[in-house]
């Protein structure tokens, strides 16, 4: 679902409990509709569809959805699965089945241990939010080298940007492979200084996310750094 | 609730209580969303002389495990007075009363938080009185409802919290530290603003029906208020505009 | 707990940019973080002080109540401070009676104000060997970003400069202020790959090899250390660290 016309000017910060609409419109993330109407019931921005109603939060966990993209961390090893914290409320066991490895019962930490850095697919989540992450698609694996920053899940998109623009631009300006995960862990991999530009970028977006003209702020501060050391 | 020394006049001639103020008048409110970095989210509240932070954590996983609900999250609250809170210092960690003001508020939250989104979670909420002027439980629900929306929590509105009473025979809004000391009855209320449910009641004291009547319809009103100000210092924390080209879309788009 | 669990990917990030003479915030190696300090925050306790070290945020209350001094020491007040690491301020903190490293806190701080002399406490006496005042100096963590120590060391002494003793309160005369005699500055700083950096933050303590503390007053003198953590300091290290640590020392305290 595309953000709609671009020229629109000033978009809402809502809160729980605010009414947005009177409307039959589908209630869609970050909103409930009791009676015909429909309310926030996240702090977040309103937005308005053709055919529906929600809130973009500006706050809060990461829930996993089925297709997400994650970065996650090895907390614990067990015989036939590792358990990942993929910074959710939801700890997700790792099954031995799920990796493009062949592993033997009780070897599992021949291949991963404690403190890695993987990245995974959110493969399924159930009703009871049982999570079941992945490793077999194409390109998923241990990553090795770089570093790893948390941001606010909220501010996954932002740091994206529309159609990719933003993700994009940063790459192109530091030079360094990053991925970033819809949880809001993302590794950044690069020369070191190349790495610490991203970083402070990322930071910029986090901070600034709600504001204008940050696109622009952004290219300035990447400009900026391609000049003498940090 | 004790007797009044003799030359303590709650209420003057002129109907204005030892600060000033008149009986439906509530004491100076303030209150400031996101004020710590760590916690998922905050809210800082100075009410007349009280100074109380909320943080909320979550949610995440339920520890003890044994405490899990399959079905919802947990909503649980951490009620604590610093020790030089008050002018005789209180010994530090929980009392009776904290542990009995925790649950209230865990109660009155738990209404109207979707709890149901989040099965086998606990979200958790820390209050602490840094400065204690009556009223902290009324403070701490309010700050704590700031902090739950600050930090993305689901919520079907933001509880407001306020106290009322009877000082001198005459109801009264919001009871300063003395008036709660040698008044005649105490009535905190929590009231979820959309709905007119109330969610936190308490009552100590002697009063007559119209009594009680008189000063549940003033702590709600006062609550009205109350909830303006909650929403606002929320707003407050996001004030600059957004435009749409900027915010992208909320479509889950590759990152590789 | 899982969350505390270091990624080897951040340590080494940290690692590699040490290599290269930086810090994951852009400080110099024995720089400290922005520090803001407000005294008297506190109406309720006899002085104040909220200190802010960068994210980590802390309140100092002081508190004086009378009472009896120790048999070997009649004729002098007696200190005792306490540190509470509410789970508000970070979530590696767990609720329940003070842990060990609340504890240590506590107690590294105490010997600080203690061995430094910042007060005199032979003016705390009130009935020489029956009633003297007992200071307690409780200090409250909100946010944490690493370095207690130097963040509730300087809020002490902080807080130290505006206290009042409520002498008339007690009934023996008129308030005076507190009879500061020193102020002792603790500068903490870890060793990380053989480098040493003041004060630092969470990450880099979680990742350190050896954690100094070492507090000194206006001539320059030690008053107390304190090494922690699992690693080991060269002799040289620990110079370098008390000579830092005196310099920065003195910085700070002219910030008070």
């Amino acid at each position: 679902m595309q953000s709609s016309d671009s020229k629109e000017s000033v978009r809402e910060v809502v809160v729980p409990g605010e009414l947005l609409a009177i409307s039959s419109k589908k209630a869609g993330i970050g909103t409930y509709s009791e009676g015909g109407k429909i309310f926030a019931s996240q702090l977040g921005i309103k937005t308005v569809r053709p055919d529906s109603i929600s809130v973009v939060p500006l706050a809060g966990q990461y829930i996993p959805v089925r297709g997400d993209l994650v970065v996650g961390k090895i907390v614990d090893v067990g015989a036939s699965n590792w358990l990942v914290d993929i910074n959710s409320p939801y700890p997700s066991p790792l099954h031995v089945n799920e990796v493009p490895w062949r592993v033997e019962f009780g070897e599992t930490r021949k291949f991963m241990t404690v403190g890695d850095i993987v990245l995974l697919m959110i493969v399924g989540v159930d009703e009871t939010k049982r999570i079941q992450v992945s490793m077999q698609e194409h390109g998923l694996r241990k990553l090795t080298g770089g570093m790893v920053m948390e941001i606010s899940p909220s501010k996954v998109p932002r740091v994206i940007g529309k159609n990719g623009s933003m993700i994009q631009m940063l790459k192109n300006m530091t030079s360094c492979r990053i991925y970033v995960g819809q949880n809001g862990r993302i590794w950044i991999d690069g020369e070191l200084d190349s790495i610490v530009k991203a970083v402070h970028a990322i930071r910029m977006i986090e901070d600034e996310a709600h504001s204008q003209g940050l696109t622009e702020k952004v290219k300035i501060l990447l400009e900026k750094s391609s000049g003498t050391g940090a | 609730m004790g007797g009044t020394p003799t030359d303590l006049k709650l209420i003057d001639e002129n109907g204005r209580r030892l600060d000033g103020r008149m009986p439906d008048e509530m004491r100076p409110l303030k209150i400031e969303a996101g004020v710590l970095k760590r916690a998922d989210g905050s809210a800082y509240v100075e009410w007349g002389l009280n100074k109380v932070m909320a943080a909320v954590y979550g949610p995440r996983e339920c520890h003890p495990r044994h405490m899990q609900n399959p079905e919802r999250a947990l909503v649980q609250c951490h009620y604590n007075m610093a020790s030089f809170s008050v002018d005789d210092r209180k010994r530090p960690g929980p009392d009776r009363r904290s542990h009995e003001i925790s649950k209230i508020i865990s109660e009155a939250l738990t209404h109207v938080v979707f709890t149901e989104y989040f099965p086998r979670t606990s979200i958790d909420v820390y209050i602490e009185v840094l400065q204690a002027n009556a009223g902290t439980r009324c403070a701490g629900l309010t700050a704590a409802s700031v902090a739950l929306a600050d930090a993305g929590v689901p919520m079907r509105d933001i509880v407001a919290s306020c106290a009322a009473g009877k000082v001198a025979d005459t109801i009264v809004l919001d009871l300063g530290k003395e008036e709660d000391n040698f008044g005649q009855a105490d009535i905190p209320v929590g009231y979820v603003p959309r709905t007119g449910e109330i969610v936190l009641l308490q009552m100590d004291g002697d009063l007559t029906n119209e009594e009680f009547d008189k000063g549940l319809h003033m702590a709600v009103e006062a609550c009205k208020k109350i909830s303006d100000l909650q929403r606002d210092a929320l707003k407050r924390r996001y004030s600059a505009r957004t435009q749409d080209t900027e915010i992208g879309s909320t479509e889950r788009s590759e990152a590789v | 707990m899982a969350k505390d669990i270091v990624a080897d990917l951040k340590r080494d990030y940290i690692s590699k940019l040490l290599a290269k003479g930086q810090r994951v915030d852009g400080r110099r190696f024995d720089e400290m973080r922005p520090l803001t300090i407000e005294t008297n925050f506190i109406g309720s306790a006899e002085g104040s002080a909220r200190v802010k070290l960068g994210n980590t945020d802390v309140v100092v209350g002081v508190k004086l109540i009378a009472g009896e001094p120790f048999p070997d020491t009649p004729n002098t007040g007696v200190l005792t401070t306490n540190a509470e690491l509410i789970p508000m301020a970070s979530d590696t903190f767990e609720s329940g009676p003070p842990d060990q490293e609340s504890i240590e806190v506590a107690r590294v701080i105490d010997r600080g104000i203690r061995e430094g002399h910042a007060v005199d406490m032979t003016k705390l006496c009130m009935v020489p060997g029956k009633e003297v005042w007992i200071m307690f100096v409780d200090v409250h963590v909100l946010d944490y970003d690493g370095n207690l120590f130097d963040a509730a060391n300087i809020g002490a002494n902080a807080a130290f400069k505006g206290t009042i003793v409520p002498a008339k309160r007690a009934g023996k005369g008129e308030d005076y202020p507190l009879p500061v005699l020193h102020q002792p500055i603790s500068i903490t700083a870890v060793k990380i790959d053989g480098k040493i950096l003041v004060d630092p933050t969470h990450d880099e303590e979680r990742v350190a090899d050896a954690r100094l503390t070492a507090a000194t007053i206006e001539n320059g003198n030690l008053c107390a250390m304190q090494k922690g953590l699992h690693g080991a300091f060269t002799m040289e290290e620990v110079f370098k660290v008390v000579e830092i640590s005196r310099r920065i020392g003195a910085e700070v305290r002219s910030k008070l």
